[in-house]
């Protein structure tokens, strides 16, 4: 099935997540869609299959333009899709799984479905037992049970979000070699996916989005470096002074930490950080630094290995210990997990620093002007924007803190906020502690960091100094080359 | 300004809706509303002495109320209280018990005091240690331990704290006078339970709306995830809370028993516990509506107690009206929710 | 023990267990599709009221269940429609209705006092009620006691075999996937809560028609409702198990009634409590079973595995949750940590929102089931916060 999409445009209040996206799939190819965070992938295929309604352009299936509000009408129409994070029944079986679901006739005959299943497993080559509760499957094999359910649903397009996470070499293989036959069978394909040596493998053709936009469309054989370089934006921005200071004494350090959580875990993670140093973690969204970051401010216990900071080691130690000796943790989730919600300005105040009321009012009026804080004393943390709660929540941090571990710091800012808050950040702390925070965008990452951790799957897989900061290098680490 | 008025309206509006549901329920078993409404208001304000009914209803309510609010505000349904006053009252018991052959009254009412509330906040502390360890909600957690109590009450009394010769649901054999909580002559309520529950509730003010441990409670409540960012620990200060919630409600079990019925009897918590986690829903987890709200559910009980004799009406019609109360408060409220959501 | 008493015991158990057993069930329906329904005290009791009320007035046993069936159900969705479309919490509105149903019977059937009504027979079923023993156990019992036998595997069946029984199930656990195909989650959760209701009511009908005939204050059922919602948990949200855990607490309860006699100083309430302690330790046992450790040391130990297993049951994934305007949310990987700690949490069900907070998932509720709130979230915060500066700008 040959799809068209004509100037989709999405628009969320202000923000205007697409801006005009014309995109041409025809039947019978893998199509791959890559962009950075926040380019507007998923918005797009939010649209195409029907959970979200765009503000403005038509979309056109086998050249007939089509409308429909809800998944279920995309799958009436045989537009399917397969889920990063699988969209099944844990505690319900194989076959169960198989069987749920009003996109088609539904046809409870247990004896029959079985047999359509085996069919369909045989065919692609999957092994599957459909007694088994889907629970106790591998991610891989989930997908797998999804990708049949699609196929079994006659899905004509079939969109993928990157199915490689968190699978086995074999599992891809595999479904490599499903996508094949599926695309060889006359069905259209579209991959998302952070991993380019999979896309330029996979795709007969890429479309790269960047900030909303079409940017480019390239066509096999790929040129990794062309696509990395459509990808991100290398625009020259302004450099935020760098602290000139040798490193010092030895602040975090890991030694031989195992530790369960994100995506893959945490394997053999031995580094160590000392003062003075500002420490990027690059990697895809889940590789490991959130986990890397909870580790080192004694939010979460290793399985193996130990972490040392501040001159303590972590075992039996907690959080507040930790921020005791000078640590201090900012999560990307401000409103989740980094503040109260409900809460005013000035309550944080009284509820970090131990103050009572009217001295918490009086440091909260000087940290909104000093921190250049859009709100009052009593407004909710809920009502700021996005900078103004991170700006808060830099300001709760300790003036003599010496270890600064920051998840994500600027994510959802705008420029000058991130510039300001990096500003701020190296001049007060980049001489007398650490600094250690994760990014999506390798920009950031190169502009303040002094010494880089590439993580891949749940391992540090370079350790660069600042004199090794190369944006070609460390993209490709990301990717897992 | 615009705050008042919006509660203005929200109370407007479940008045008028109680007021229908329940005109509407008395029209269908043929009993005029109005005689009805007079009656229950006759019954609890109509003389000083029903007026002192309506307090000693007032006092355990309103204690185990304010002890819920604590509980709620780091986000737990603290279902147990119905438990937790009985067992207070158990505690009360065995102390005052004690004190029937000694000589210094006053000394085993400190006693039962202490006792009370100490063995109300250990059984909460049992709820909250299976909901943190055992991973038991605290609703199940609370309500099976409410009937454990309700069969160890039984017990007591059928077995060991037996009246002499027979036993019967007629309850322990009674204290003596000085063992009854101290009251000044000609009053029905005593003045020293009234000022002891006036404290709880400037306490609880303090507490919860200006301390640094009401900050903190409140905060563990509404995002346990950030509260170890700050030093918190919400397991803690959870258990804190549901120790604080078991203790006043112990503190009223002590009174019922040593101020009102001075023995032990099943029906010793007369469901104030469960009545006082309507009270708090209906004021919708504010404190300063609390006293208020179980003042008007203390006069429905006891203005009800009239409506057998005068009208052939049962008294339940106090539940009726309580518990119309809340479901009309959850529409509003539920609908205001809906509306703002919308607007967003 | 001779024949004749041991004929009496199991006759008895049967009897008592009926109506907790259709009680049970109804919930047990309810639960599966995600809405716990807190209300099951009050409801036994109103609809007991209404059926007693209605069977005495028409004289007619099929209006009696009619109504108290309308009764149970119209309760249940209140429930639904507070819970599910309202988005307040469903434990708050079910304990409020408990409450307010209670008293609601005890106040309007009032007038139907002690009143000699209308009571269901047993019925004799020709021939085999003449074998011995289970002659007089199984077939010769009250209408309301086949009926309770009937549903168990009927309601087994529905659910376990059907394909609406899958809906219901693949509802219950995650309510967004079933929206990704096609089925509407909220539609279904009130249906199912519906039903369940209704078979409350009949529950109700069947103490007040049947097994506890007549009305009064105390009606004699009080706790009942309580017991039931426990034993669903017991009997770890599956049919069978709940109705075994039915009869389990009915044995207790005329053990009760036959020890009583031997020991006349504890009277009969002590063993209604039993139910109690046994739901605590079940699900004290539920969560222990979930944890990694226990399960590598029970792999050790076959014999006490398979045993412990068979309590092992686990709650909806979606019980209790704020059913909300969440369907629409889009489907994205959670980048959050922890996922899978929420059961050592809440064992039952997720932990109630704060109730004063805006609706938004807990901590608790994050893990595998946080869907669709990354992206979002981070649009909404961003504009409430623009709109927050214009208005200052603006004054």
């Amino acid at each position: 099935m040959h799809i068209e999409l004509q100037q989709i445009h999405k628009r969320f209040g202000k923000v205007e997540a697409l801006k005009g996206i014309d995109l041409k799939v025809s039947g019978g190819t893998i199509h791959g869609l890559v962009g950075e965070n926040g380019a507007g992938k998923s918005t797009l295929m939010k649209i195409l299959t029907g959970y979200l309604s765009s503000s403005g352009g038509r979309i056109l299936l086998d050249g007939e333009a089509v409308k429909y509000g809800t998944p279920a009408e995309a799958a009436g129409l045989g537009i399917g899709m397969l889920y990063q994070e699988p969209q099944d029944f844990p505690p319900l079986s194989v076959l169960e799984n198989f069987m749920v679901g009003r996109d088609s006739h539904p046809d409870g005959n247990r004896a029959r479905q079985r047999k359509r299943l085996q069919g369909l497993a045989e065919k692609a080559r999957f092994e599957l037992d459909p007694d088994t509760p889907v629970e106790k499957l591998t991610i891989g094999e989930r997908q797998q049970l999804e990708l049949l359910r699609l196929l079994g649903r006659n899905a004509r397009v079939l969109i993928l979000d990157e199915p490689t996470t968190g699978i086995s070499e074999r599992q891809k293989e595999r479904l490599f070699q499903a996508l094949y036959q599926m695309r060889d069978q006359g069905r259209t394909i579209l991959l998302i996916s952070h991993k380019l040596d999979e896309v330029s493998s996979l795709c007969d053709r890429v479309t790269i989005l960047r900030q909303g936009r079409v940017v480019g469309e390239e066509e096999a054989p790929f040129h990794i470096s062309r696509l990395l370089e459509l990808m991100f934006d290398q625009s020259h921005q302004e450099p935020v002074p760098r602290p000139d200071s040798r490193p010092g004494r030895a602040i975090l350090d890991f030694d031989r930490v195992v530790a369960r959580g994100e995506r893959n875990g945490l394997h053999q993670c031995s580094v160590t950080l000392r003062q003075g140093e500002v420490v990027g973690l690059a990697g895809l969204s889940g590789s490991g630094q959130g986990l890397f970051l909870r580790l080192a401010a004694a939010l979460q216990r290793p399985l193996e290995g130990e972490v040392h900071s501040l001159g303590h080691s972590h075992r039996g130690r907690k959080h507040s210990a930790f921020r005791r000796a000078g640590g201090t943790f900012l999560p990307a989730d401000r409103l989740e997990e980094g503040l109260i919600p409900g809460f005013t300005i000035q309550d944080h105040f009284a509820l970090a620093r131990g103050l009572p009321a009217h001295k918490a009012r009086e440091t909260a009026v000087e940290a909104i002007d000093r921190f250049n804080i859009h709100g009052q004393p009593e407004s909710p943390v809920d009502a700021l924007s996005g900078g103004n709660q991170q700006r808060l929540q830099l300001s709760l941090i300790p003036e003599d803190a010496r270890l600064i571990l920051l998840e994500e710091p600027t994510r959802g800012l705008d420029v000058s906020s991130g510039e300001w808050i990096w500003h701020h950040l190296l001049e007060r702390y980049g001489t007398t502690g650490a600094i250690v925070f994760s990014s999506a965008e390798l920009e950031e990452i190169l502009a303040v960091a002094t010494r880089v951790l590439v993580f891949f799957d749940g391992r540090v897989v370079r350790d660069l100094g600042s004199d090794q900061l190369d944006y070609q290098h460390i993209a490709s680490a990301m990717t897992g080359n | 300004m615009k705050r008042i008025r919006q509660h203005l309206t929200d109370i407007l509006l479940i008045l008028g809706l109680v007021l229908l549901f329940t005109s509407l329920l008395l029209w269908m078993v043929k009993a005029p509303p109005l005689e009805a409404f007079q009656n229950l208001l006759a019954g609890s304000f109509g003389s000083w002495s029903r007026f002192t009914r309506v307090l000693n209803v007032w006092i355990p309510l309103t204690l185990c109320s304010f002890g819920l609010l604590y509980a709620f505000r780091t986000g737990l349904w603290n279902i147990g209280v119905e438990g937790q006053m009985v067992l207070g009252a158990v505690g009360a018991t065995w102390a005052l018990r004690m004190g029937m052959e000694s000589g210094s009254p006053l000394l085993y009412l400190g006693l039962a005091l202490v006792s009370g509330a100490v063995l109300g906040a250990l059984w909460a502390l049992f709820a909250g240690w299976l909901k943190i360890r055992g991973g038991v909600h605290e609703i199940f957690a609370g309500l099976g331990l409410n009937f454990v109590a309700m069969g160890l009450v039984l017990w007591l009394i059928f077995g060991p704290w037996k009246r002499a010769g027979i036993a019967s649901m007629s309850g322990t054999q009674p204290f003596p006078i000085e063992l009854w909580f101290p009251s000044l002559p000609g009053w029905r309520v005593s003045p020293f339970a009234i000022a002891l529950t006036v404290a709880v509730i400037l306490f609880s003010f303090w507490v919860l709306n200006r301390s640094r441990f009401g900050l903190n409670l409140e905060a563990v409540g509404r995002n346990p995830r950030a509260a170890p960012l700050y030093g918190l620990s919400p397991r803690q200060y959870m258990l804190a809370a549901i120790a604080i919630s078991g203790a006043l409600a112990g503190l009223a079990g002590m009174l019922q028993v040593s101020g009102i019925y001075h023995r032990l009897i099943p029906a010793i918590s007369s469901g104030y516990g469960y009545l006082g986690l309507l009270v708090v829903m209906l004021a919708n987890f504010r404190l300063l509506p609390v006293p208020f709200i179980a003042l008007f559910f203390a006069a429905l009980n006891v203005g009800s107690i009239q409506l057998p004799m005068m009208m052939q009406l049962d008294s339940s019609l106090s539940g009726v009206i309580q518990g119309a109360s809340v479901m009309s408060a959850l529409l509003v409220f539920g609908l205001r929710r809906l509306r703002a959501g919308r607007a967003e | 023990m001779n024949e004749l008493s041991l004929t009496l015991l199991f006759a008895g158990v049967l009897a008592t267990a009926a109506p907790l057993i259709i009680a049970a069930l109804g919930e047990t329906i309810t639960e599966k599709v995600g809405v716990i329904n807190l209300s099951l005290d009050g409801s036994l009791l109103l609809s007991a009221m209404i059926a007693f009320m209605v069977a005495y007035e028409s004289n007619s046993f099929l209006l009696g269940f009619a109504a108290a069936a309308a009764t149970g159900a119209l309760i249940a969705g209140l429930v639904g429609m507070f819970g599910i479309y309202l988005g307040q919490l469903q434990v708050a509105v079910g304990f409020a209705l408990t409450l307010l149903c209670r008293d609601l019977a005890y106040f309007a059937g009032n007038p139907y006092s002690r009143l000699q009504g209308p009571r269901l027979g047993n019925w004799k079923i020709p021939g085999l009620s003449d074998i011995p023993v289970i002659g007089p156990v199984l077939f010769q019992q009250s209408s309301v006691v086949y009926l309770a036998l009937a549903l168990i595997p009927a309601i087994w069946w529905y659910v376990y075999r059907t394909v609406r029984g899958l809906e219901l199930r693949a509802v219950g656990e995650n309510p967004e996937a079933a929206y990704t195909r096609g089925i509407d989650p909220r539609r279904k959760q009130l249906i199912y809560t519906l039903v369940g209701g209704a078979l409350v009511g009949i529950a109700g009908a069947a103490f007040s028609l049947g097994i506890k005939p007549g009305w009064g204050r105390p009606q004699g059922i009080e706790g009942i409702g309580w017991i039931a919602l426990a034993i669903v948990i017991f009997g770890g949200w599956h049919p069978v198990k709940v109705a075994l855990g039915a009869f389990l607490f009915a044995f207790l309860q005329v053990i009760g009634i036959t020890l009583q006699e031997s020991w006349p100083g504890i009277p009969a309430q002590v063993f209604q409590v039993a139910p109690f302690p046994l739901m605590i330790l079940t699900l004290v046992l539920i969560n222990l079973l979930q944890r990694e450790g226990v399960q590598r040391w029970l792999e050790r130990r076959p014999a006490l595995g398979l045993l412990l297993r068979q309590l092992r049951g686990r709650p909806p994934r979606a019980l209790g949750r704020k059913a909300g305007t969440r369907y629409h949310a889009y489907p994205v990987a959670s980048q959050g940590i922890g996922s899978g700690r929420w059961l050592r949490l809440t064992a039952c069900w997720r932990s109630p929102c704060a109730p004063w907070g805006v609706t938004r998932l807990r901590s608790t509720t994050l893990g595998a089931n946080r869907i669709g709130m990354l992206d979002t979230r981070k649009n909404r915060t961003e504009d409430r916060g623009t709109r927050a500066e214009e208005k200052k700008n603006k004054r």
